[in-house]
Order: C-alpha cells, then structure tokens, then sequence
C-alpha cells in the first residue's frame, strides 16, 4: 500500500498534539490553583512537551 | 591539586570532542539527496515544482561556497553571487585549494595531479575528464577523499566561536571596572542570570553547579545565536546539520560521564532497594539509558530546526508554484507569522538543550544520603 506511511505518520503527529495540548493544560490548571509555583510548572511543562515533541519528530523523519 | 588535574582533563576532552566534530562534519553523509530529483539533472528543463524542491533540497544541505543568491541570466546561464570556501583533502598528503575551482559542481578540480569533481555536496575523486560512476540508485560509486573542508556550517561555527569569545571576553573585563553591566552587557546580564539562578542551580544543586556553568553559558549562547542566524536571510542552516547536534550532544554526554560520582554509576549498575533478578535486569536498560538521553537531545534539536526550515520553505514556494494573487499572499502571511514562531522555537529549543543538559549534570553529582 502506496502512502500507507504518512497516515502512520499522521497518526503519531495527532497522538503527540494530544499529549501536548494535556500537559498544557494541565499546566494551566496548575498555575491557577497555585500561581506562585509558576516558573516551576513551566520548567517541567516544557521539560515534558519537549520529550513528546521528539516522539513525534522520529515519527516524520521515519516516513 | 586535584581540581587543577580535573581542569587539565576537561582542556583534554574539549580537545578531543573538537578533534572529533572535525572529522564528522567532514564525513557527514546527508543520504536524504532525493532519489527524484538526482537522476533528472541533466534535464535541463525541469519543472518549476521540480526546480523549487531541488532548491528546497539543496538549502537544507551543507555546501563548500556560501552562495547569497544564484539565479539565471537572460542567456540561461546560472549566475552565483557569494564567495567560494577553502576545500581541505586528505588524499595521500594534504591538498589545499579554493572551491572556486568546481565552478558549482559544474567543472572538474585538479590539486596535486589528482582530479576531483563536487556532485551533491560531496566531493569525489574522478579521472581528468570529470565521468562519475553511478549505480543503480545514481549514487556515485568514486573513491571519496577525506574531506576537512571549511563548509559554509564550519565557517558559521567558527565565526560564532570568534563573536562569542570577543562579546564575552569584553563584557567579563566591563565588570573589573564597576559593577554594573555596559553595553551588551545589559542585555545579556540577565540570560546569564536566567542560566545560574533558573537552569544550573535548581538542577545540579548549590554545590556543584559552578563547574558546569562554563559549559552551559557556552552552548546556550552558542546554540541561540546560530539559530537565529538561521532565521535570516544568509542561508546560515548550522543546528540543522545533525552533525553539529551530534556533537552538541556528545560533549554533554561526556561531560555527564567523566564528572560523575560513584553514586551514579551505582544507581545505574547496582541500584539499591532492588531485588537482586531486578537490578540484572534493569543494568543494561540503564546503561542504555545514558546513550538515549544525549541521542534524544542531538535529534530533538536536529528535528525541530530541520522541520521548522522545511516548512518554511515550502511555505515560501507555495508563492512560486501557485502563481496567483491568492496563493502570494496567503504565502506572504503565513511565511511571516510562521517566522515568529521560529523566533521562538529557536529560543525554546536552546532552553530544552541547555535544561536537559544541567538535568543530566545534576543526576551525575546528586548525593544520595537518604538510602
């Protein structure tokens, strides 16, 4: 099957969008409830978002 | 006496590593030539589709000139504007001469009686006539000389090296005078800030972090600038060479390797408070894992500049392509707003790199008093 791939690609990209938009979120809720641990939060959103991220990298570069 | 011996063997290692990036860069292999486009070369008349692809492609790559612009005149002939780079051999004895000579990849080069012809970025030893030998997946099959050259990524490196050491050396002998930052110094006094007091202190711990702060200053500041060099208009694409990220990451895995404690390597071989089938088990899983921390920082950086330039790219030739009042513009806004998310990008992916790094320096000197 011809292109069969790049919807596997596609795939792992929705996956990775839904991981991300999560820790976002969640982020945020964090920082609501206790905004004076915000620098933390972030740290550890971006620390997390970037592992998803290359997930989603190795998924493209694979197609 | 044995910190002035650590200091000796950190000169050593840095030595080494640079030793080392000198070789890779130079035998890095960028296999992705598409398999479409090569064999229509000769072609000369390619689609405009075709065209842009192949300068997509070649944008991406690492080239021995720095081009500006390259376009073709009224008589069809390819006109460059840039200036060629040094060509380094080795090929039994050293040959020194100007990538001048390849004329583009569109002439044979002759230094010390040996001919060598530029075909996809790389340079391959031919006859006197220039013939290379394809094979079936139009890959040269020529000998392939060792090549030292001074690419356009190497001479970026180097004249990032040589900004950097000039700004920073001038901004450390401002604060012998007074206290307070001048000049670029106000500007950059708070990201150092922002590297002691949020990166390196947090993560490696009050008692540590001053060995690794040389270190992380370095490849924050290092890897923020040749990104944003990137975003402008030279052509600069140096974080998106994985070489350059290999060994990027590289040092940080041997800088975590030879600073850590025994701690450490007890965690990962014989970790406590685990029965003992487990910690069989778990060892080589951790020992793996030391190599896939510092893999996933060279591919993450990689990645993301790579994606972020393609896409780009292929943004920019949607105004090629389309041709129409409705694809430029559209092409125009989105090629915009997308280069401010670059901006950021390149900001955010030299945290990551600089976070995980004092992340990874921090495990290897954390104290474990409480087992």
């Amino acid at each position: 099957m011809e292109g069969l791939n790049f919807i596997g690609a596609g795939l792992v990209v929705i996956g990775a969008g839904i991981g991300i938009g999560k820790i976002g979120g969640s982020a945020m809720e964090a920082i609501a409830r206790q905004p004076e641990a915000t620098g933390k939060i972030q740290a550890a959103m971006l620390i997390a978002a970037a592992l998803i991220e290359g997930i989603g990298f190795a998924a493209l570069f694979a197609v | 006496m044995s910190h002035m011996q650590r200091k000796f063997s950190m000169k050593k290692l840095a030595f080494l590593v640079f030793f080392i990036s000198g070789v890779v860069f130079g035998q890095h292999h960028e296999e992705k030539t598409s398999h479409t486009t090569t064999h229509k070369e000769q072609n000369s008349t390619l689609s405009l589709k075709e065209e842009f692809k192949k300068f997509k492609e070649h944008h991406i790559q690492d080239s021995h000139s720095f081009d500006f612009v390259s376009y073709k005149n009224d008589e069809g002939e390819k006109v460059h504007i840039g200036f060629p780079l040094p060509v380094i051999l080795w090929d039994n004895g050293l040959k020194i001469f100007s990538s001048s000579k390849f004329h583009h990849g569109e002439s044979v080069a002759e230094a010390g009686g040996n001919y060598y012809k530029l075909h996809h970025g790389k340079i391959y030893k031919t006859e006197a006539n220039g013939l290379l030998n394809l094979d079936e997946h139009h890959h040269p099959t020529n000998v392939k000389p060792l090549d030292f050259s001074i690419t356009k990524s190497i001479f970026f490196v180097i004249a990032v090296a040589l900004l950097m050491f000039f700004i920073f050396s001038k901004i450390a002998k401002s604060y012998k005078t007074s206290a307070l930052p001048t000049g670029l110094g106000r500007f950059l006094e708070p990201l150092i800030l922002f590297i002691r007091d949020d990166i390196a202190i947090p993560n490696i711990g009050k008692k540590h972090y001053k060995k690794y702060m040389s270190y992380l200053l370095t490849i924050f500041f290092f890897i923020w600038i040749i990104n944003l060099l990137g975003l402008t208009p030279l052509g600069v694409n140096v974080t998106n060479n994985i070489a350059i990220t290999f060994v990027l990451a590289i040092m940080t895995y041997l800088f975590t390797t030879f600073t850590a404690n025994k701690n450490y390597w007890k965690h990962i071989f014989w970790m406590p408070g685990v029965p003992i089938p487990m910690k069989i088990l778990l060892a080589p899983i951790e020992l793996l894992g030391t190599i896939i921390k510092p893999f996933a920082l060279m591919i993450r950086l990689y990645a993301n500049i790579t994606a972020g330039h393609i896409v780009l790219m292929s943004i920019l030739g949607m105004m090629v392509i389309a041709h129409n009042w409705l694809g430029s513009s559209l092409s125009f806004v989105l090629a915009f707003v997308l280069s401010l998310l670059e901006l950021l990008v390149a900001a955010l992916q030299t945290y990551i790199f600089t976070m995980l790094s004092s992340l990874y320096f921090g495990m290897a000197v954390e104290e474990h008093d409480e087992h």
